[in-house]
């Protein structure tokens, strides 16, 4: 799986205090590992609804970079790190829960559907 | 079963692998299992860490085989720190031998849905065939899989790990995991001890407020293995697993004597103690119990034999220094090296940490001759059952080692007579020498007496241990009315023999002088009798030669004056009867021997 960068969708800001600077994303998976697979599509869902255009993500098979998933701490897959902005953060699991994920990365909740 | 243990020990075909853990390895018949899983499970601080992380660095340190740390529970840096107490030599393990890798979930980790363990063992495969490591530890395993909170995840997690160490043909795999108290696992261990081909138990529990620490073997596919529970204690060796002594007692008998520290002791002990043998010292607080077994000590050095001398609850410095008032010297044989002493403390400390710190000891110091003064010590805290069997391994142990052991025993029986002591020691040892104070008379004198001596003649008077700066001594026995005379009165006695001794050889001198002078005396008149028998002798001859003269003058006179006068026959009649009467006078004058004499004299002419 390739690292994707940036894709930027319908303009829709995100409500709140406004981001000036990117969210930077790093999803570390297992290829085909069906946590992995589930991770990538969750994560993909989250960006594009409250995300657009203001992040960044990459994703890194860990079985493919296994020095850089230990030098980043990764310890079970699927694996997501916010790098920025402050404060960092990090979220372990195939993000089926939405709100989790979204609290987690400092994304207010949508205020409609 | 049988056809795995009698595998020929080729280093491929050996089924099992060696963990290093000194005990564990004979619990098991031989370590753990190879390329299997193993599974250490117990509560906190029962020690699966230690044994985990001690069996992998004796794998690197020992065999130069690499391997890999998983720590889920404590950091790795944690984990290393609690390590380096012990001298492993952790730190000078190279990295590319050690792997750790943290695997502590951050409390700041937000969980949202399931998440596997394939990335983790993709950055292990990695990381191992990198490092070349055969080993691999998951230290804390359940931590993680508990965030499953689903049983069938954490299986299927389970199975992925069996599945990647068949795969990867991992030398020796260990998982450790927590089990609380009550049983209640976290993680299904039910299945996972199904998995997995040996699973060792750990267990610590408080007995009368001091943690004791127990290891089990609780299954182990495809072999034999002690199946008990057995005490474990750490040392700055880490891990010692108390395996179960032989259930023969195989100890060489010598009838080599050796001294029990000085002359007359032995010889109330019909020669000495035999060496190996173990004896005991009982007696209330006072009793001078440690200057004899610091005497054993001395001795001991002064044959040249390696000595340890175990104390508990007071310096080493002390008993040395507080031993030379006797007149003991211990601290020329501490110099040389030939005499250890280890000063322990009883507090909070079992009496199994004690028989292992022991142990450790004997192997490093390897001594000839031992004193553990006083053995009692060790059931000061924690259960005494405990106490008890292990006063009792301790003294079989010493004796597999043919070591001449010496413990000491404080009773504290208010009852002088009450001579067994709590730990019941008394009924092993081979001899049993029992100190004790004997008040009589507004005095306190220290008594010794050998209750018992297994195989040897022994005196059974109680005699007078004396200290002085000489060192400890037997006094000379006095016995008056049926007991032994002790302190004053025995000084009394002594004295009173003393003066005895003195009058005895005055008399003697006396009467020998009067005796030496009656003989001379004796001798004087015998000498003067026979001085006047040679006289008498002299006279007598002198006499008898002038009497024959007259004899044969007086005849030859009476001729001539016949011839003169044969005309005058009346005148020649009154000169003849003139001539007797004149004659017996002079026989008068020799008195009556004399005259007996004279008797014979007649006779003979």
């Amino acid at each position: 799986m390739t690292p994707e960068n940036g894709r930027s969708s319908k303009a829709r800001p995100p409500a709140g205090p406004p981001t000036t600077s990117m969210v930077v994303l790093c999803l570390y998976v297992v290829d085909q590992a069906p946590n992995s697979v589930q991770a990538v599509a969750n994560l993909e869902a989250i960006c594009q609804r409250h995300l657009k255009g203001k992040f960044k993500l990459e994703i890194i098979d860990v079985i493919e970079f296994p020095q850089h998933a230990l030098d980043n701490g990764v310890i079970v897959t699927p694996c997501l790190a916010k790098l920025s902005p402050s404060p960092t953060a990090r979220i372990i699991g195939n993000l089926s829960d939405t709100d989790k994920v979204m609290r987690a990365l400092g994304i207010p909740a949508a205020s409609g559907p | 079963m049988a056809g795995l243990k009698k595998a020929p020990a080729q280093a491929q075909a050996s089924p099992k692998i060696a963990t290093g853990i000194q005990g564990f390895d004979e619990l098991s018949q031989g370590g753990l299992p190879r390329q299997r899983i193993s599974l250490l499970k117990g509560g906190p601080g029962s020690g699966k860490t230690v044994f985990a992380l001690q069996t992998l660095v004796n794998a690197v340190r020992d065999r130069q085989e690499a391997g890999v740390f998983v720590a889920f529970e404590e950091s790795a840096r944690q984990i290393v720190a609690n390590a380096i107490g012990f001298d492993w030599g952790l730190a000078a393990v190279p990295k590319h031998k050690l792997f750790f890798m943290d695997a502590q979930l951050s409390p700041e980790v937000v969980q949202s849905g399931e998440f596997d363990l394939s990335g983790m063992l993709a950055m292990l495969k990695a990381k191992m065939g990198e490092i070349g490591a055969r080993w691999i530890v998951f230290d804390g395993l359940d931590v993680l899989l508990t965030l499953l909170r689903d049983p069938a995840a954490e299986m299927r997690e389970i199975y992925r790990i069996r599945d990647w160490l068949a795969v990867n043909q991992v030398e020796a795999a260990i998982i450790t995991a927590k089990v609380d108290g009550a049983g209640a696992d976290f993680v299904n261990y039910g299945f996972m001890e199904f998995m997995v081909d040996c699973v060792v138990r750990f267990e610590r529990r408080l007995d009368c407020g001091v943690a004791l620490h127990r290891i089990q073997i609780t299954k182990y596919r495809g072999s034999d293995f002690a199946a008990g529970e057995y005490p474990v204690s750490f040392g700055s060796g880490g891990m010692i697993v108390d395996a179960p002594e032989r259930t023969e007692i195989q100890q060489v008998a010598s009838a080599e004597r050796v001294s029990a520290g000085f002359e007359r002791l032995d010889t109330m002990l019909g020669g000495g103690l035999f060496r190996g043998s173990s004896t005991l010292i009982t007696g209330v607080p006072g009793t001078s119990k440690t200057t004899l077994a610091g005497k054993f000590a001395e001795a001991a050095c002064q044959r040249g034999e390696r000595t340890l001398f175990v104390s508990f609850d007071e310096s080493a410095e002390r008993i040395a220094l507080n031993l030379t008032s006797v007149s003991i010297q211990l601290k020329p044989h501490l110099k040389s090296g030939l005499l250890k002493m280890y000063s322990g403390r009883t507090e909070s400390i079992s009496a199994e940490d004690h028989l292992l710190k022991l142990k450790a000891l004997i192997r490093e110091h390897r001594p000839q001759c031992l004193v553990i003064d006083p053995l009692s010590a060790i059931a000061k805290s924690g259960g005494l059952q405990a106490a008890r069997a292990v006063a009792n391994r301790f003294i079989y142990m010493a004796k597999d080692e043919k070591i001449t052991v010496l413990v000491t025993a404080i009773n504290d029986g208010a009852e002088p007579e009450g001579e067994a002591t709590d730990l019941q020691i008394s009924m092993i040892a081979d001899t049993w020498i029992h100190l004790s104070y004997l008040i009589r008379n507004g005095e306190r004198n220290r008594a010794l007496t050998i209750i018992k001596s297994r195989g040897t003649w022994h005196s059974n008077q109680v005699r007078e241990l004396i200290l002085s700066d000489a060192g400890p001594m037997l006094a000379d026995v006095y016995t008056a009315g049926g007991e032994v005379l002790m302190g004053t009165l025995r000084w009394e006695k002594e004295e009173e023999e003393k003066a005895k001794a003195v009058q005895r050889r005055s008399e003697f001198d006396l009467k020998h002088g009067a005796l030496e002078l009656a003989e001379a005396d004796t001798r004087a008149r015998i000498k003067d009798l026979e001085q006047g028998l040679q006289r008498q002798r002299l006279e007598l001859a002198t006499y008898s030669s002038g009497n024959e003269a007259r004899i044969v003058s007086s005849s030859d006179r009476e001729k001539e004056l016949r011839r003169i006068r044969s005309a005058d026959l009346t005148t020649l009649e009154t000169a003849d009867s003139l001539g007797p009467p004149a004659r017996s006078g002079a026989l008068n004058g020799a008195g009556k021997s004399g005259q007996k004499l004279k008797v014979e004299a007649r006779n003979d002419s």
